[in-house]
């Protein structure tokens, strides 16, 4: 009866996996769930730019994680406009995001379109205005020293607190942004005008003054202007980048990674073709070796697979070169698993016990062998993966990730696939009939 | 039956043998680290019209925009490698644009790699603490999992050595790979690593599962003999998991699966062969000798023993 109802769950499983690896699977859209299914490569297999993002504040400071979260999203929208497909972005540790361009072979535009932080800064600038293109260096996040002498500038409020930009003209036919801000920007906007009439209040963008006009009476009513030499095309610029949201925290490029396409193609074929093949070998090895026993391996492994390549398709798992490699590793992790099986039934065929007794104790002394073993390669799956986020390394974690996946697909196929088709067959074979089926 | 044990320091002698020159090399030569952890540029370009310029003149470029340590070789296919101190976004450009100009073609690039010092460093520290950490954490789970041995402990520090011969010989491979093929070691050494160490484990418990299970049922039989038993009956499994599939695995990877993961794929062949090797050669034989406590025999004692013993 156990025999029955795994094979009918080993069934329904396959059943689900096969459909979920159909090249054109329409995805799972019921019930709540809403996901397509995709076999998503990684950019070492289809070319592209990967860059590392680290917050860039002064050494010692701590990151505020709600304000890495906005940067990391506020990226995202950004690079969403490069109109890139399947790009990624992600938060790597606590200070970086890690930034994915598929396909893309120059990452000079990206990259700089990214990186402009769009930090937009109104700063006290007292009776001392300073021309518009000066570089300053204010008390709001930022990793440069001042120099010795130099005068550090307060900053009122950042441009997170605008709600709404809008590209216009003033009566003089110039080009200007207007804003709106957010309840909280226009308390503290409204005091600071209210206090400072006469004044100059500098409008700075990535450290650079826009403009620096001058506070003529209280705007309490959270609407401003920003007036410079601007084009049509240089106010729109700094529109997008307002409205997008100006980032939270500075950002610098720590690391940029471009594979080319061709390598990348190249890769791809190469590796899967190399996988068919060591599967193909393997998989002849087993039927032969083991015989009867080796052709359930066989279809373990098949299932296997099946199984693997679906989830990997359904988290989805980003598949890398090294991903395959740990795809292959733990097919090489399953078959043992198997042969350790097999191996000590044979000991016990051997020592005259008969088969259904047999089965059952190689089953339970192979056991410990394969717990422990594949517990040691799961913790250095999880140590892996740990380092390989906190570097946004997705190559690492890519392999620990396929490799951990495979490691526990294939306790379940060794242990209750091979099993149920042992026990399946188990009444037709005949003692005398041993080492013809299970070459001993 | 196979006496593998008789010869332990045989097989000792030989993984020596194998760990020396890579040994040598690190210490005269110094480990031959990529950007990954030093820090730096890696610029990897092709040329498709075949012309590939003199290799000064690539030098000549990088230090007209002040480039001093730039370090240049050829990989074949019109293919050139440029390494070089942390290249800024702009800089890097220039010089590939420039390059292209003298060489009046464009250029394919194959990979650029950047990364920041400081990046690399912390790389570096996290790389060898997570393989501090694997380590520990292993040796831990293995006394744990063989709590029921006299001695558990003794296991997961010979499963720890044993990871350590197969650590010390990848490590010799990529040395005098480095010196034969230009090889480096990179994020992808390091994965490839952290598999061999797992895969190393893996086998180790494998053999010492069936000295823990016959300890229990040969009780009377000599330490010695009864690991050498345990040796021999995992032998099968140990050549048909490790070779047949294993490597069949990764010896496909290294034929047909191009040039990228060639050093990633020799290096894990040779790693989990010698992971499976040092199971059985080096783990267990180990086991022994701290059994016997042979150590008192190897200095000058070991030779009166022998006298009063003839």
């Amino acid at each position: 009866m156990r025999t029955y109802r795994w094979l009918i769950i080993i069934l329904i499983v396959v059943a689900v996996a096969i459909w979920i690896d159909l090249p054109n699977n329409p995805g799972i859209h019921f019930a709540g769930i809403d996901r397509s299914i995709e076999t998503r490569l990684g950019l070492d297999l289809v070319g592209g730019v990967q860059a590392l993002l680290e917050a860039d504040l002064p050494e010692g400071t701590e990151v505020d994680s709600e304000k890495m979260q906005t940067a990391t999203r506020i990226v995202e929208n950004r690079v969403n406009g490069l109109g890139v497909t399947e790009a990624l972005v992600q938060q790597a540790g606590d200070q970086r995001i890690v930034v994915e361009l598929p396909g893309v072979d120059d990452p000079t535009v990206a990259i700089s379109t990214i990186q402009e932080t769009g930090l937009l800064e109104f700063v006290a600038m007292g009776f001392t205005p300073q021309p518009p293109g000066t570089k300053i260096v204010t008390d709001h996040a930022t990793s440069e020293e001042p120099e010795e002498g130099q005068q550090v500038w307060q900053t009122i409020m950042t441009g997170d607190k605008i709600e709404n930009v809008q590209v216009s003209r003033d009566p003089s036919g110039q080009y200007v942004i207007q804003f709106r801000l957010d309840s909280e920007g226009s308390q503290i906007f409204g005091d600071y005008t209210t206090d400072h009439v006469g004044e100059y209040l500098g409008i700075v963008l990535d450290k650079e003054v826009i403009s620096a006009p001058v506070v003529n009476e209280p705007i309490t009513e959270g609407e401003g202007v920003i007036s410079g030499a601007f084009t049509l095309e240089s106010a729109n610029n700094l529109a997008v980048q307002l409205r997008y949201g100006s980032l939270p925290i500075p950002l610098k490029v720590v690391e940029t990674r471009t594979i080319g396409p061709s390598l990348g193609q190249d890769s791809l074929d190469k590796s899967l073709i190399a996988l068919l093949i060591g599967f193909i070998v393997v998989i002849l090895f087993m039927a032969i070796y083991y015989r009867l026993p080796g052709i359930f391996a066989d279809i373990s492994i098949i299932i296997y697979a099946v199984i693997t390549f679906a989830i990997f398709r359904y988290i989805p798992v980003t598949l890398t070169l090294p991903g395959i490699a740990g795809f292959m590793l733990s097919t090489g992790s399953a078959l043992d698993a198997n042969i350790l099986i097999f191996e000590r039934l044979k000991e016990e065929l051997r020592a005259g016990r008969k088969l259904n007794q047999a089965v059952d104790i190689a089953w339970k002394r192979a056991w410990p062998s394969i717990r422990d073993s594949n517990i040691a390669t799961l913790i250095t799956c999880a140590i892996l993966f740990w380092f390989g986020s906190a570097f946004g390394a997705t190559v690492v974690k890519g392999f620990s990730l396929t490799l951990a996946i495979g490691v526990v697909i294939s306790l379940f196929t060794a242990l209750i696939v091979t099993r149920t088709l042992f026990s399946l067959v188990l009444g037709y074979v005949r003692d005398k009939n041993y080492s013809r089926w299970f070459g001993i | 039956m196979f006496n593998i044990l008789g010869k332990r320091y045989l097989f000792f002698g030989i993984s020596l043998l194998l760990i020396l020159p890579g040994l040598l090399l690190a210490i005269f030569s110094g480990l031959n680290l990529s950007v990954d952890f030093t820090g730096g540029t890696l610029v990897e370009i092709q040329f498709p019209s075949g012309r590939t310029p003199q290799l000064e003149q690539i030098v000549t470029i990088y230090n007209q925009f002040d480039v001093s340590d730039v370090q240049v070789q050829t990989t074949g296919d019109n293919t050139i490698i440029a390494r070089s101190s942390f290249l800024e976004d702009e800089t890097r450009a220039d010089i590939l644009a420039t390059i292209e100009d003298q060489s009046g073609q464009q250029v394919t690039i194959i990979r650029i790699d950047s990364v920041g010092a400081t990046i690399g460093q912390e790389v570096t520290v996290r790389a060898a603490l997570a393989v501090a950490v694997a380590a520990i954490i292993v040796v831990v789970y293995i006394t744990f999992a063989f709590r029921g041995m006299p001695n558990a402990f003794r296991n997961g520090v010979c499963a720890i050595i044993a990871e350590l011969h197969d650590v010390l010989i990848i490590f010799s491979l990529v040395m005098i790979g480095g010196i034969l093929w230009g090889w480096q070691i990179d994020a992808l050494f390091l994965t490839a690593l952290l598999t061999v160490i797992g895969f190393s484990v893996q086998d180790t418990i494998v053999v010492f599962d069936r000295i823990r299970e016959n300890s229990v049922i040969y009780r009377r039989l000599p330490f010695e003999t009864l690991v050498n038993h345990s040796i021999i009956q995992t032998l099968q499994r140990s050549i048909n998991t490790q070779l047949m599939t294993v490597e069949f695995m990764l010896l496909a990877l290294v034929l047909f699966g191009g040039l990228t993961l060639r050093q990633f794929a020799v290096i894990l062949l040779v790693g989990l062969f010698s992971g499976t090797y040092s199971s059985i050669f080096i783990a267990a034989p180990v086991l022994v000798v701290w059994e016997n406590r042979e150590w008192q025999n190897w200095f000058g004692r070991g030779r009166k023993k022998k006298q009063a013993a003839a």
